[in-house]
């Protein structure tokens, strides 16, 4: 158990700082459809795939005291901002397994996009069994609300290209 | 006439201790509990170990897919029926979505998909699309009715208040195994107003509300909700059983991939050893075989998975004590050196198990929540979130209650026959006596 929490809080590390819960939901979503060894279970519901499980991993981190977690107005609603505590580095120190280095490379690089942007990333990999058509109409059916375009799904698209080969030329080498 | 309008000549029912009947008339459901997808479901128990604790508990996801079935035809059959916000051109989906829900399980659900990485929402998915006799039946309604069907279920539909009649706080799903599982573990708690909340829930666009004259009820229906969760789903020596139960697989998963020589090859497994189960596999697998295999496995050489096997089988459970993960993490990385040196594998010998639910909680328009509420309707036709208008669940909304517990075998720390000095201070820590 403790080792799962632990790759969470690697990841937040490695980010420095994630702000709002649903992006850190779809970061850790995104990598573990690129492989890395993730194992929240997710399913589908409002934005996208999302994983009670990894919900209550860091509400657990942060009530042990090795996330801290600062919630904060933005706008007409509220997000939280976590960081690694100094106790959670400690933690850190002795639960800490090998996870490859790419893993640290596609965190940095989500962690700079939009949760919007990412929630559409994730929702197109969770469709991404349906032919590129069909993704289309099915991200009209269930993400209404947002009105995603085509460019920003094309976008998403090359985007979810760019993490592969990301992983991918790093194997190579 | 049409097979999706297709009604039997006569009503067949099936006697059932939670609803006392279930009532069939169309033909589309009678064939699909025909389907030996369906069937399947006979073996293969609800609530997984919780046998090992309330004896009664040998109830199956058959009675309870039946079951879910039964309660959304009462709602749409007599609830819905006649209202305007609903699309009667929706029933028999929803029927079938509940009726097919859970098809996807497998034995002991919840140690199968954690120890071999799956998800029994893609095997439910894979049966109603995939080339089977529930798929056969499900495409003389329409071509794309499969497809309709997987969707519902996986949340993916547009059919939003289809979809919460099956899943959400308060749905079909858990009405009914709430009821089945207090039904059949024996226990007091569980119980609640039923007819009360059918009789109060109304169709709107996006998902079903209940009226306010009926809060009362949906009160009662969360706190056995919580009730159930801690009394009987999280009780500990069930999860002792399954804690010994993914143990098994583990290490059988473990020796298959060092080549050791199963005496009983373990064929049933191989593809979910390998991490690609194939779905003809994975439906000859119910619980009738994964214990013929535990059975013929205590006859193994590898002392492990024989140990495993037997206690298991015999209920020589682990014992636990609570555990503090934020305050004992250290402690558990002495324990794991101790177990080591006593040559008690930790990996299968020391284990953290928690256990964590959160009764209700409520989605606040732009936070990032991911629940749907609860949503009650007013009598002047407002509509209001529950925990705004009940003390009861605001007192426990959003407040989540988790447990850990450290699970290992007793009997082999007593031994003392061997490595007694640390054994002496495995207890210590553990704070045993004796």
């Amino acid at each position: 158990m403790l080792f799962e929490h632990a790759k969470i809080l690697h990841a937040i590390r490695t980010a420095k700082e994630v702000v709002g819960r649903k992006k850190l939901q779809k970061m850790i979503y995104i990598a573990k459809r690129l492989s890395f060894p993730y194992q929240e279970k997710f399913d589908f519901h409002f934005y996208g795939p999302y994983s009670e499980e990894l919900t209550l991993q860091v509400e657990e981190l942060v009530n042990m005291g090795f996330l801290d977690e600062v919630k904060e107005k933005k706008g007409g609603y509220f997000q939280y901002r976590y960081q690694l505590t100094k106790n959670g580095g400690e933690f850190l120190e002795l639960f800490e397994q090998k996870l490859p280095s790419t893993l640290d490379e596609c965190i940095n690089d989500m962690n700079k996009k939009s949760s919007r942007f990412l929630e559409l990333v994730s929702t197109v990999l969770y469709f991404d069994a349906l032919p590129r058509e069909d993704i289309y109409k099915k991200i009209s059916q269930v993400k209404s609300k947002q009105r995603y375009t085509k460019e920003e799904i094309d976008e998403a698209f090359q985007y979810i290209e760019s993490l592969k080969s990301m992983v991918n030329n790093q194997q190579m080498e | 006439m049409s097979y999706a309008m297709e009604k039997l000549r006569e009503e067949k029912v099936f006697k059932d201790p939670v609803h006392r009947y279930i009532h069939v008339r169309d033909r589309v459901i009678w064939d699909l509990v025909g389907t030996k997808e369906f069937q399947r479901l006979r073996r293969i128990k609800q609530l997984g170990t919780t046998f090992l604790t309330f004896h009664g508990a040998e109830h199956s996801r058959f009675s309870h897919s039946l079951g879910v079935y039964e309660i959304v035809r009462r709602i749409v059959d007599d609830v819905f029926k006649g209202r305007q916000e609903w699309d009667e051109s929706d029933r028999l989906l929803s029927l079938c979505a509940a009726l097919l829900h859970d098809l996807g399980h497998g034995p002991f659900s919840h140690a199968f998909e954690k120890v071999f990485q799956f998800d029994h929402e893609y095997f439910t998915q894979a049966i109603i699309m995939g080339d089977t006799e529930v798929n056969q039946v499900l495409r003389l309604v329409s071509a794309d009715f499969p497809k309709k069907v997987a969707e519902v279920i996986a949340k993916t539909s547009e059919k939003k208040l289809v979809i919460s009649l099956i899943s959400s706080q308060i749905d079909a799903d858990r009405m009914d195994y709430l009821l089945r599982d207090a039904y059949f573990t024996g226990v007091s708690y569980g119980h609640f107003d039923m007819e009360r909340i059918l009789r109060v829930m109304r169709p709107k666009e996006d998902q079903v509300v209940f009226k306010k004259s009926g809060m009362h009820a949906v009160e009662d229906y969360i706190m056995s909700r919580y009730q159930m969760y801690w009394q009987v789903y999280f009780h500990p020596v069930s999860r002792s059983g399954e804690v010994i139960l993914q143990k098994i697989l583990h290490r059988a998963k473990e020796l298959h991939e060092q080549f050791y020589h199963f005496k009983h090859e373990p064929k049933h497994f191989v593809t979910l050893f390998e991490g690609k189960p194939k779905l003809k596999d994975y439906l000859e697998l119910d619980e009738s075989v994964v214990l013929y295999y535990f059975h013929v496995w205590q006859e193994e050489d590898d002392p492990i998975l024989k140990d495993l096997c037997y206690r298991f089988l015999n209920r020589h459970l682990f014992k636990y004590i609570e555990f503090d993960p934020a305050t004992e993490y250290k402690k558990y990385m002495k324990l794991v050196t101790l177990f080591t040196d006593a040559g008690i594998n930790p990996e299968y010998y020391l284990v953290l198990d928690s256990s964590s639910d959160l009764p209700y909680d409520f989605y606040r328009p732009g936070e990032e929540e991911e629940r749907l509420p609860i949503q009650l309707s007013m009598s002047n036709g407002e509509i209001r979130e529950l925990s705004r208008q009940s003390e009861i669940v605001e007192a426990i909304s959003g407040k989540r209650r988790t447990d850990h517990k450290l699970y290992f075998p007793l009997d082999l720390l007593k031994d003392e026959s061997t490595k007694k000095n640390e054994k002496r201070q495995i207890k210590e820590l553990l704070g045993i006596n004796g």
